[in-house]
């Protein structure tokens, strides 16, 4: 290019680029930006020795303070656990009722057995621990193998017809229907006397009908009054909650295919303190017993 | 220095911020303001004090509260989210007591300047007493305005670099008490200062205190007078506060001139001269390097100290007062015109200072009457969402609420926690082991927010919908007999129906 050209308005020099006889000014950066520009320059290349930053094929730089955000979140962690240990240890070995009493305890306990429950429960049990059809509500007062804490634990322990677990709770209603021990009518006519025991309308004649097949057929496990009982698994039929629906046609597929839910056994799969967590919280849902 | 009178000397100065000689983009040039003496001075000394001593003092007064409040007069308690003046303490969601203050405040400017103008910028705004209190610091340790210069152009000597270290190592320590005090209104006063002094103090209070030091050394130190020119927005809204029955200060052309610094030269000469003798005295005492003579302007914060000046030399040379005074525009016109000045304590008295006056007043009434009659109880009610109702075996229905009640009192309070509009209705407090009863006492502990779930069990053959309005009764037991209540659903099973 020939020598620089200066605009005559404004003084300064041009770049020689014309657009229809405009001429493009060349003005200078301001001095505080172009420091500001260098600054950040001399930042970055500080930046991409000291930390982590340019990629390779697998992985990237490491820098030279060897930082990473992963051993930021391990420490963290680690802080975190050292900081409850002292009430982990408490909750791992005190008695689940004297959990419940000392005040700071519950609150502990409740708010990690929250935490767990949203992690292992909520697939079945609903984030609100409401269940939903074949999967209990923990929240309300009727419990099918009991609402202690301790019941709670040991379900929460040992699981529900879980295979691999000796101790897993088994109750096994017979399926009436599917087996041949009742035919449709009879099944028909204990329905609607199981409609009758939870106080919903029946129809009065089939539901006397139903009154012997009942006695004899299922009062064993859910009492002469459908009243259930807890220490075989057999749910009340007398109240105003059925886990399987409290409908007629619910009552007559139960009656015909019976039920058979499954939880698993949790205590070979969460630490002492969680499991005891867990029981505090859910029997804190306001259903505990 | 030339003699121009009798016996007032020519001071050698030039005000460098007059506007002929300012240029947009420029360095600073440095401004060495001569000590004043007068009546404004020693107002502002006054103002100095007494704005000093409120600032430093103030954390440390103490202000009894019982044993379940700090007993600090005045402290922002960030951390706890309360608000302590004296027997007034305010919770987050009781701001808006500080934006009446704001509002207060505001008005109370604009009622100022509107009569006596910029008085806030030449007496109390913060930058003016400091940039005061670090300049009687230079002029305590290099002297007055002359031997100042004299220092500046000096080379670096031995003696120059000891008043300089001198200088700016008390600039640093006013700077870093200034910050220190700040500190002192968001924690408790004694115990800070402690942990302060044995680094045990948390971080936030030395990062404070280092950026108010840096911001106090710099804005008083260094930036001064550019901070009311090109940093304050004040001097740019203060034009639409002024009017021309506002004071300000003002120089009188009508009678100083046509200035001259050949008085009695030109006397005999029989040729008219004004009062003012070109003595420079108002440029040089003025600590924002300006000529008053030049009119009002921008830069002037109103301080006066060219007044005292001026009187000074009225006095010495003979002639009277108020060469440069407070006067209103309509004084000047009219003093212009050869007519007496109208301006009497009436011209304060005009329909924009009645209705600052009104909206101050009717601000701070307001605000006074709900402090006096606000309530120190509130509740809040958040119905569960998940699940929204619980089907209890007996055919009843469960809604869980998370109640919050607010003890605004520094004192443990137990209220009565009632249901009024759900027939039949009881509840119990989860966690709790007491049966379901209709009303449930629960105690809070001073000064906090009792969170606590509630378990509302009602039956739904007793309801009229599906969802039904109720309300949380809340009474305190004793005390006061405080009450509030808050309106919640109840909400049952068949709503998919």
């Amino acid at each position: 290019m020939s020598s620089k050209e200066i605009d005559d308005v404004s003084g300064t020099e041009t770049t020689g680029h014309e657009w229809d006889g405009i001429k493009e000014l060349n003005t200078p950066l301001p001095r505080w930006w172009l420091w500001t520009f260098y600054a950040t320059i001399v930042w970055a290349i500080g930046y991409m020795v000291l930390y982590p930053a340019i990629p390779l094929v697998t992985g990237s730089t490491k820098g030279v303070l060897g930082y990473s955000s992963r051993a930021d979140v391990a420490r963290e962690i680690a802080e975190a656990k050292t900081g409850m240990a002292g009430l982990l240890d408490k909750v791992g070995s005190m008695a689940l009722e004297d959990i419940r009493k000392d005040p700071d305890l519950f609150q502990f306990a409740v708010a990690g057995g929250r935490s767990a429950f949203s992690v292992n429960c909520v697939q079945c049990h609903g984030s609100g621990a409401a269940g939903g059809k074949g999967y209990p509500n923990l929240n309300d007062d009727e419990w099918l193998w009991g609402g202690s804490l301790d019941a709670i634990h040991t379900t929460l322990v040992h699981g529900i017809r879980f295979e691999g677990d000796d101790d897993t709770r088994v109750s096994d209603m017979p399926a009436f229907g599917r087996d041949g021990v009742l035919d449709t009518a009879q099944i028909d006519d204990v329905a609607e006397h199981v409609l009758a025991l939870s106080g919903q309308e029946h129809d009065q004649a089939a539901a006397e009908r139903g009154t012997a097949i009942f006695e004899e057929n299922c009062a064993a496990c859910h009492g002469a009054q459908g009243e259930g009982i807890a220490d075989v698994g057999a749910p009340a039929l007398s109240n105003a909650i059925s886990l399987y629906g409290g409908d007629k046609a619910s009552i007559v597929e139960t009656v015909t295919n019976a039920r058979r839910g499954v939880m698993p056994a949790w205590g070979r799969r969460l630490d002492d303190a969680t499991l005891k967590q867990l029981a505090v919280y859910v029997h804190s849902l306001g259903g505990g017993q | 220095m030339t003699i121009v009178h009798d016996s007032v000397e020519r001071i050698d100065v030039e005000a460098v911020n007059r506007k002929e000689t300012r240029s947009l983009y420029e360095a600073r040039v440095k401004i060495f303001p001569r000590r004043g003496y007068g009546s404004f001075r020693t107002l502002k000394w006054w103002v100095m004090a007494v704005t000093l001593a409120i600032y430093y003092v103030t954390p440390w007064l103490r202000w009894d509260r019982g044993p379940h409040a700090p007993d600090q007069a005045v402290l922002v308690d960030l951390a706890n989210r309360r608000f302590y003046f004296f027997f007034i303490e305010i919770w987050p969601q009781e701001f808006y007591y500080v934006a009446g203050l704001l509002i207060m405040a505001g008005v109370g400017l604009f009622l100022v300047t509107s009569t006596v103008g910029r008085a806030w910028c030449g007496y109390t705004c913060p930058q003016t007493v400091w940039v005061d209190l670090f300049l009687v610091v230079e002029r305590f340790i290099e002297g007055d305005r002359n031997a100042r210069i004299k220092l500046d152009k000096a080379p670096w000597t031995f003696d120059k670099i000891r008043k300089q270290v001198a200088k700016h190592a008390l600039w640093i320590l006013i700077a870093m008490s200034t910050g220190g005090a700040w500190i002192f209104y968001f924690a408790d006063a004694p115990t800070l200062a402690l942990d302060f002094i044995r680094f045990e103090a948390p971080a936030v209070a030395y990062t404070t205190v280092g950026i108010l030091t840096a911001t106090t050394y710099v804005l008083a130190g260094f930036m001064r007078e550019q901070v009311c020119t090109y940093m304050c927005p004040w001097p740019r809204i203060q034009a639409a506060m002024l009017d021309e029955d506002s004071l300000t200060v003002t120089y009188n052309d009508w009678r100083g001139e046509p200035r001259s610094r050949h008085h009695k030269r030109q006397e005999q000469a029989g040729v008219a001269v004004g009062d003012c003798v070109d003595c420079n005295a108002c440029v040089a005492v003025c600590p924002q390097g300006i000529d008053i003579r030049d009119g009002q302007q921008l830069e002037c914060i109103t301080c006066a100290l060219c007044i005292d000046a001026c009187d000074t030399i009225m006095d010495k040379v003979g002639k009277p007062r108020g060469l440069i005074s407070y006067s209103t525009l309509t004084d000047y016109a009219s003093n212009k015109a050869g007519k007496p000045a109208p301006t009497t304590w009436r011209s304060f008295i005009r329909p924009r200072t009645v209705v600052y006056v009104a909206v101050w007043s009717v601000v701070g009434l307001a605000m006074l009457a709900v402090l006096l009659t606000r309530s120190r109880l509130d509740v809040n009610v958040l119905h569960d969402r998940n699940p929204v109702f619980v089907q209890l075996a007996d055919g009843s229905v469960r809604n869980g609420y998370t109640v919050k009640i607010l003890n605004m009192l520094p004192e443990p309070r137990t209220f009565r926690l009632a249901i009024d509009g759900l027939p039949g209705a009881t509840m119990t407090r989860a966690g709790s082991d007491a049966a379901d009863a209709a009303v449930i006492d629960v105690p809070v502990d001073p000064d906090t927010v009792g969170s606590m779930k509630i378990y509302v069990r009602a039956e739904p053959a007793g309801l009229a919908a599906v969802r039904s309005s109720f309300t949380f009764q809340v009474t305190e037991i004793g005390g006061r007999g405080e009450a509030a209540s808050y309106e919640a659903n109840f909400e049952v099973p068949g709503g998919g129906k």
